[in-house]
């Protein structure tokens, strides 16, 4: 094997210079004043955005579930289908990624509008009279369509890699011993994707709750998420670092915490340094 | 149930392409309006060539990209190596030190990087937030993905294979480039293009780390949304996801092309 | 036969993770011998090799090639090449490209490269695969291309680690003759690692048994075979009924009560030793003739004998013989002055031999993550 301890040196000092300082820094910022003092105020402060943290982690969640709700059949069968087709499908679910995702966004503002393509089609098959339009944009159900839209391969990749190792013989013998396809599902297929539902729910979770411009684009100014408050404490007027970087610390801890909790459930993890 | 999981596969697909397909029949519309279609036009797209900012932010992400990606692939591909020579505490460190901005969320990196940058320009009047700044973000998110891509290669590969090598006579850095680096090529490629593939589209910790002299296209989209989206922007994203479209495309047919010659090699 | 010495270890003790892997190894190697390392998994046979290759570099001790001390020498520099467990064959580079490798690396012009690549292709029975991609191969082509590449660097010493363990049956017995004749034609010395004692004893001029990191015994095939100095070779080397017994004076020993006749001296009076009898040597009478009287409790038809497993006063016996004895049946046994061969006791005493819970499988079965641990711990150094 080829050994070389040197060669992580320059990866080291740049994670030191600027990962693990900057969240030092993070951390100074959160216990300080505007005059460099220690204090505990920002922290206590905290208890203002309770709600903001609240509706955060409750669209996320729903996001998140919703995705993984639509990925785990469409995971399921792209893990079943011939090999040339497998490549295919993962490619049409990621090539969407290569859009700009802002823009992607502002599409959606396109469609969910009152005088958007929904409404009009609406009109047009005369479901919804002249005039008149359904209220879709700038409502929580937008948000997380939204989060879905932007998310939802997150969830689907994860889990069509952990079923593409799933052997059909494997399958097969659960039928040979009697199962029917809703037992099969239960009993096999499900346990052993659990390894990519949990990692789908991360990388799904994560990017929902902190997420800010999903809800400026599609929520308008009536959802406030904890994204778009250190936002606010960072960029324009009214910025104020110390607060910004208390709300990133604990939302920092709340996912870390979280992660923690699926890790701890996920215990086939694959160990790099064997 | 094959047709039902067919249509169902169908009414996802929709969903992911529909707002890729208003933006692109937008891009070609005579008129301002993203929802009233008022004629094929391409305006747009002229017009795209004559907006510095936007070809200004063009450039900036397109350097950034390719100079992120390639000091992240080296610095990441020596990491992966290092990893795996130190002994398994300090392994383990490294690695969580690795993973953590992949779990963090990026709202949370990209605060703590402007911090730092702020704290740096504060004490000693360096790196005003600018191409620098927004370049060395870059790098830092995008060395993690290389890691985690060329580390299964590095497991996966024989591990006699540099030692035959040293075996024949080589010396270790010339037999790490004449045969540990093609041995786990596939994995640095993989790296290389989620590196560049982040660094383009980001935005979150671009819009934190840049400063007005340099943004790149998605802060510069940021900026447009408050006021308003002009069709350009479809017009040069039109065209990107036809570049990247038409790349993928080629990929495929090369690698169709080279399986059967393969296969008939093996049959003789 | 050569008696030049090429390769010598020195105290050799390595360890990984704290585990003694080797233990104060030392062992000299003639210039153009055939020597095989033969042992079970986690013996040290395969750190053995590396520490010759230069991929493991010992705590303590010292390895002299041709005289000159080369412990610290790294692997590029050492006139010494290997064959890998599974070849290691560069997968990028096509059959010619691979042996010409460490010619390449020497910078040897290009008339001189495909002359030798060609006379090595030749030499393994690939004439005509030149341009061949590695994947396009089978197993027994790939070891030809390993090889080879090991020998177009022209060595001294050729190591080969388990080269044969990755074919079937039939392709190893003639890789087995192959390799003999490479060996003697080309008149260089062979390290050979194998668990497998048959390719060992077929092979080798000097077989080297190893276990625990120590050196168990050295010798010719015969002398290992018809010789063991312990249990552990015994065992390990063939199949072996191994039975305490007392030495009353040279060539007279005692066991089960009774005194035999033997070929071996030079023990103290009544000292207590290991007797083995080799089951293929052990004559079968009826009960009233035998020296010792007994029940066979199990028969195996084995194709060209019949194993026979025998009740002797509780200890089992395992004796090898043409004839039938069904199950039950009394039957006695003769034992011959050069059947009888005896062993000093050792660390070893005690622990093989008796047959009475005879099933291999069985044994692995029990306890099956032993051999895997150790595999790992070899492998990894």
């Amino acid at each position: 094997m080829i050994k070389s301890k040197g060669a992580a040196a320059p990866f080291a000092v740049w994670m030191a210079l600027f990962t693990v300082i900057p969240l030092g820094i993070v951390l100074w910022f959160a216990f300080t004043d505007g005059g460099g003092n220690f204090t505990l105020s920002n922290l206590s402060s905290i208890v203002d955005y309770a709600g903001t943290f609240g509706i955060s982690i409750a669209l996320g969640a729903v996001a998140t579930v919703i995705c993984l709700i639509l990925a785990f059949p469409l995971a399921y069968t792209i893990s079943r289908a011939q090999g040339r087709m497998q490549q295919t499908m993962v490619m049409i679910i990621m090539l969407p990624m290569w859009m700009n995702f802002l823009l992607r966004t502002y599409a959606w503002m396109s469609i969910l509008e009152n005088n958007g393509f929904i409404n009009q089609l609406l009109r047009l098959i005369g479901l919804l009279p002249e005039g008149q339009s359904l209220t879709l944009i700038n409502t929580n159900g937008a948000v997380i369509l939204g989060m879905v839209y932007n998310f939802l391969p997150f969830m689907v990749l994860p889990l069509y890699s952990v079923m593409a190792k799933i052997d059909n013989s494997v399958i097969e013998a659960a039928q040979d011993l009697g199962s029917n396809i809703l037992q099969v599902f239960r009993k096999v297929i499900i346990p052993l994707s659990v390894p990519g539902m949990l990692s789908g729910i991360t990388m799904v979770f994560v990017p929902a709750v902190s997420t800010f411009v999903i809800t400026k684009l599609l929520g308008g100014s009536k959802t406030l998420m904890i994204g778009d408050t250190i936002e606010t404490m960072f960029i324009g007027q009214g910025a104020d670092y110390h607060v910004g970087a208390t709300l990133s610390l604990v939302l920092m801890v709340m996912i870390l915490i979280c992660m923690a909790v699926t890790g701890m459930v996920d215990q086939g993890e694959e160990d790099d340094l064997s | 149930m094959k047709t039902l999981s067919r249509i169902y596969n169908a009414l996802i697909f929709a969903f992911l392409y529909a707002p890729i397909v208003v933006l692109i029949i937008f891009s070609f519309n005579d008129s301002k309006s993203r929802v009233v279609w008022n004629g094929f036009s391409l305006r747009w797209y002229e017009e795209l060539f004559r907006d510095e900012e936007i070809l200004a932010a063009l450039g900036v992400t397109l350097s950034v990209a390719v100079i992120a990606t390639i000091v992240s692939t080296i610095i990441g591909t020596l990491a992966a190596i290092g990893i795996r020579s130190v002994n398994r505490r300090l392994g383990k460190v490294l690695l969580a030190v690795n993973n953590f901005p992949m779990v963090n969320p990026e709202i949370v990196t990209g605060i703590s990087l402007m911090l730092l940058f702020v704290f740096i320009y504060r004490t000693t009047g360096l790196l005003q937030p600018g191409y620098a700044t927004l370049l060395l973000s870059h790098i830092t998110f995008c060395i993690p993905y290389v890691i985690l891509q060329v580390m299964p290669k590095l497991r996966q590969a024989n591990p006699h294979l540099y030692e035959a090598a040293v075996d024949l006579g080589c010396p270790p850095v010339s037999a790490f480039f004449k045969v540990m680096v093609p041995e786990i090529f596939p994995g640095i490629l993989t790296g290389a293009l989620m590196a560049f593939t982040m660094s383009l589209d980001d935005f979150v910790i671009s819009l934190f780390t840049s400063g007005a002299s340099a943004q790149n296209l998605s802060v510069t989209i940021y900026a447009m949304v408050k006021r308003r989206v002009t069709p350009e922007i479809n017009a040069l994203s039109t065209l990107m996801f036809g570049a990247v479209l038409i790349l993928l495309v080629l990929i495929n047919v090369l690698q169709i092309r080279s399986e059967p010659s393969r296969k008939g090699g093996k049959a003789k | 036969m050569h008696t030049k010495e090429i390769i010598s270890l020195k105290d050799i003790t390595v360890s990984f993770d704290g585990e003694k892997v080797l233990d104060g190894l030392n062992l000299n190697i003639s210039d153009g011998e055939f020597v095989t390392l033969l042992g079970p998994s986690g013996c040290g046979k395969t750190t053995t090799l590396r520490i010759i290759g230069g991929f493991v570099f010992p705590d303590s001790g010292n390895v002299f090639f041709d005289g000159k001390d080369m412990t610290e020498l790294p692997a590029h520099k050492r006139q010494v090449n290997t064959i890998f467990q599974r070849y290691a064959l560069f997968p990028h580079l096509n059959v010619e490209d691979n042996v010409a490798f460490g010619m390449r690396v020497q910078r040897k012009d290009k008339a001189e490269i495909r002359e030798t690549v060609d006379h090595m292709l030749k030499l393994v029975n690939l004439v005509g695969f030149n341009k061949r991609r590695i994947d396009t191969l089978s197993g027994g082509q790939q070891q030809r291309v390993a090889i080879a590449r090991a020998l177009a660097n022209n060595p001294r010493v050729l190591l080969l680690d388990e080269p044969l363990a990755a074919l079937d049956l039939k392709l190893r017995k003639d890789m087995q003759v192959e390799l003999k004749n490479i060996q003697k034609s080309l008149g260089i010395t062979f390290i050979y690692v194998t668990h497998d004692q048959e390719e060992a004893l077929s092979m080798s001029d000097t077989v080297v048994v190893m276990d625990n990191g120590k050196i168990q015994q050295i010798g010719t095939p015969q002398d290992i075979y018809n010789e063991p100095k312990n249990a552990f070779v015994a065992d390990f080397i063939g199949e072996s009924n191994i039975l305490d017994g007392i030495m009353h004076e040279d060539y007279l020993v005692e066991f089960f009560g009774r005194k035999f006749r033997c070929l071996d001296a030079g023990f103290e009076k009544k000292e207590p030793v290991d007797v083995v009898i080799r089951p293929e040597d052990i004559d079968i009478v009826p009960a009233d003739k035998g020296d010792l009287i007994g029940t066979v409790t199990a028969v195996t038809f084995k194709g060209v004998h019949f194993e026979t497993i025998v009740d002797f006063k509780g200890f089992k016996w395992m004796i090898q013989t043409t004839d039938y004895y069904p199950v039950d049946s009394v039957i006695g046994i003769v034992l011959n002055p050069e059947d009888i061969h005896i062993m000093k006791k050792s660390e070893y005493s005690g622990e093989f031999g008796d047959y009475s819970s005879y099933s291999e499988e069985f044994d692995e079965m029990a306890n099956p993550e032993i051999d895997l641990t150790e595999d790992a711990a070899e492998a990894e150094g």
